[in-house]
């Protein structure tokens, strides 16, 4: 039976969460994601499926809890929105070095500093290029919808334990704010300790006599043994990126031209193609749903196709860069968005490219 | 059918709920739905708005620079959005507290004086579903049992006694919302 239900972005990923029979969520509040764990907690997920909600006493505090549950093999997420992010950045970068499976979700607002509640995607370079120290990556999702709020934390948590990597989901307060229809999953049971010691033997679940002691750690004194350590990073990085790239195209069959955006300006950006479209502009939208892995092919082989591509993110340009490096130069690629706070609307992307890309 | 809708007044009158509440109509009524608040430091104590679409196919931008239908409940929303509306499209204003009335011979525009009637009724918190009874008398796009089910999805169980309140409320929106000016 369908359950059809109207929520917000943020409520969304806590039901999703409690349904995907999450062990534990650790977080503390900042608009605009406080809806996440305000769900959580008038859901009192701990009487039914033993799903621990904590309050943490800070965003760093949360962020090793994480790494806590993580080490035993529990699945344990948290949520935040810009500046909450920059203070777990440490604890990320630990997580991707002992290589613990957990969840983050960061619902961006505008900076940089304290900045302002209202949306941005301008943490694009902190999530993607490392907001934190070393040679890690971040798996990142990129929900455009709140139908893909609630279902990408299942994934997002598949993607992190077969990966044994942090995993981010990339929203924004459009997103998390916004209501719409969801269909929710059914209720999965949380992992036993037989299927976690029987599947992720790399798990502190206890010493038995007949295995080693599991040691999570991400320090490695000796040079060549952090090296051999970093190349097993970078063999998994290629996996994920040969592996898990997702995005979605849209009216690109016959386009001259391609705006490339995520979360919610590809939402805004779908109303430009209709607009331009409607002015006889043959333009289409590739969406990426992963930033990392990015989908670099995919944009490579328009770039033989279409005359320019415009990257419509709110921010002053970060994603443009990605894009930039797929093409190689091969055809112009511009860059529009508001940012700080300001929302683009789809009438000003269609005015950008027009003036940026068939005007120029 | 797509009907992009912006709500617009001040913190305090219902706006959000009642852009909720018309959000569920739609989802009873089995159409896509988006609601999308301006959650902004223009909400703490200001004004506030949101917009809601309903639309037979999926909806792209839940942000829109244009509506088809502005519900306008205060001055600075009239400033803001009257020149925001759809040339052939409908604004729906509450004369309370209105100093410009809006000027627009392109659109058509209506007028439901809620708050007053809200007084008149002894029932002061259901001005927005009177707002929202004369919207459905111009604009009928859900079924009013569909609303009653919104509304019932909407409200705490604990308020659910104040249903039948609302019901009446909504009616008698209808009843008084009159036109100003229609576009030929």
């Amino acid at each position: 039976m369908r359950e059809l239900k109207l929520m917000k972005g943020n409520e969304a990923i806590a039901e999703a969460a409690i349904r995907a029979g999450v062990d534990g969520y650790f977080g503390y509040p900042i608009t605009p994601q406080s809806e996440v764990m305000e769900t959580l907690m008038a859901e009192q997920p701990w009487k039914t499926t033993g799903m621990v909600v904590l309050q943490a006493e800070s965003e760093i505090a949360s962020i090793n809890m994480v790494y806590g549950g993580a080490g035993c093999g529990k699945r344990v997420m948290t949520s935040s929105s810009s500046p909450g992010m920059s203070l777990m950045q440490e604890g990320i970068t630990y997580l991707a070095g002992a290589e613990l499976p957990c969840v983050v979700v960061n619902v961006v607002r505008g900076g940089p500093g304290l900045g302002t509640i209202q949306p941005a995607q301008s943490d694009y370079f902190q999530t993607v290029k490392g907001g934190g120290h070393g040679d890690y990556k971040l798996i990142t999702l990129a929900p455009a919808s709140v139908q893909e709020m609630a279902d990408f934390v299942e994934d997002a948590f598949d993607l992190a334990f077969k990966y044994r990597n942090p995993v981010m989901i990339l929203s924004d307060g459009v997103i998390g704010q916004m209501m719409e229809k969801v269909e929710l999953k059914e209720f999965k049971p949380r992992w036993t300790m037989e299927h976690i010691e029987e599947n992720y033997p790399w798990a502190t679940t206890g010493k038995k006599k007949d295995r080693a002691k599991n040691i999570i750690t991400s320090v490695q004194l000796e040079a060549s043994v952090q090296e051999a350590f970093n190349h097993k990073l970078q063999a998994k990085y290629k996996a994920v990126e040969e592996n898990e790239v997702l995005f979605e195209e849209v009216m690109c069959d016959d386009a001259e031209y391609l705006i490339v955006a995520y979360g919610s300006s590809a939402r805004i950006c779908q109303k430009s193609v209709e607009i331009a479209r409607e002015k006889g502009i043959k333009v289409g939208m590739l969406r990426p749903i992963t930033l990392y892995p990015f989908p670099t092919q995919p944009i490579q082989k328009y770039a033989e196709k279409v005359k320019g591509m415009l990257s419509v993110e709110m921010s002053a340009g970060q994603m443009v860069e990605d894009v930039r490096l797929a093409v190689n130069g091969k055809v112009p690629v511009e860059h529009f968005g508001r940012f700080g706070g300001s929302v683009h609307s789809p009438g000003e992307v269609v005015e950008a490219l027009e003036q940026k890309l068939i005007g120029g | 059918m797509k009907e992009e809708i912006i709500i617009a007044g001040f913190g305090g009158q219902g706006v959000l709920s009642m852009g909720k509440i018309l959000a569920y109509s739609g989802v009873m009524q089995d159409m896509e739905v988006s609601w999308m608040p301006a959650y902004g430091p223009e909400m703490r104590g200001g004004t506030a708005n949101v917009t809601v679409i309903l639309s037979e196919d999926r909806i792209s931008s839940p942000i829109l620079h244009e509506y088809d239908t502005a519900i306008i409940l205060n001055q600075q929303s009239m400033d803001k959005f009257e020149n925001d509306v759809k040339p052939g499209g409908t604004l729906i204003y509450d004369g309370n507290g209105i100093t410009r009335h809006p000027e627009r011979t392109d659109i058509n525009i209506y007028r439901v004086d809620a708050t007053d009637e809200a007084a008149r009724m002894h029932a002061v918190k259901t001005f927005n579903m009177i707002v929202l009874g004369g919207y459905l008398e111009v604009k009928p796009i859900v079924k009013m049992e569909n609303v009653v089910a919104g509304l019932k999805k909407s409200l705490p169980e604990r308020h659910h006694h104040l249903i039948p309140m609302n019901e009446k409320a909504i009616t008698r929106g209808g009843e008084v919302i009159k036109e100003v000016s229609l576009v030929k």
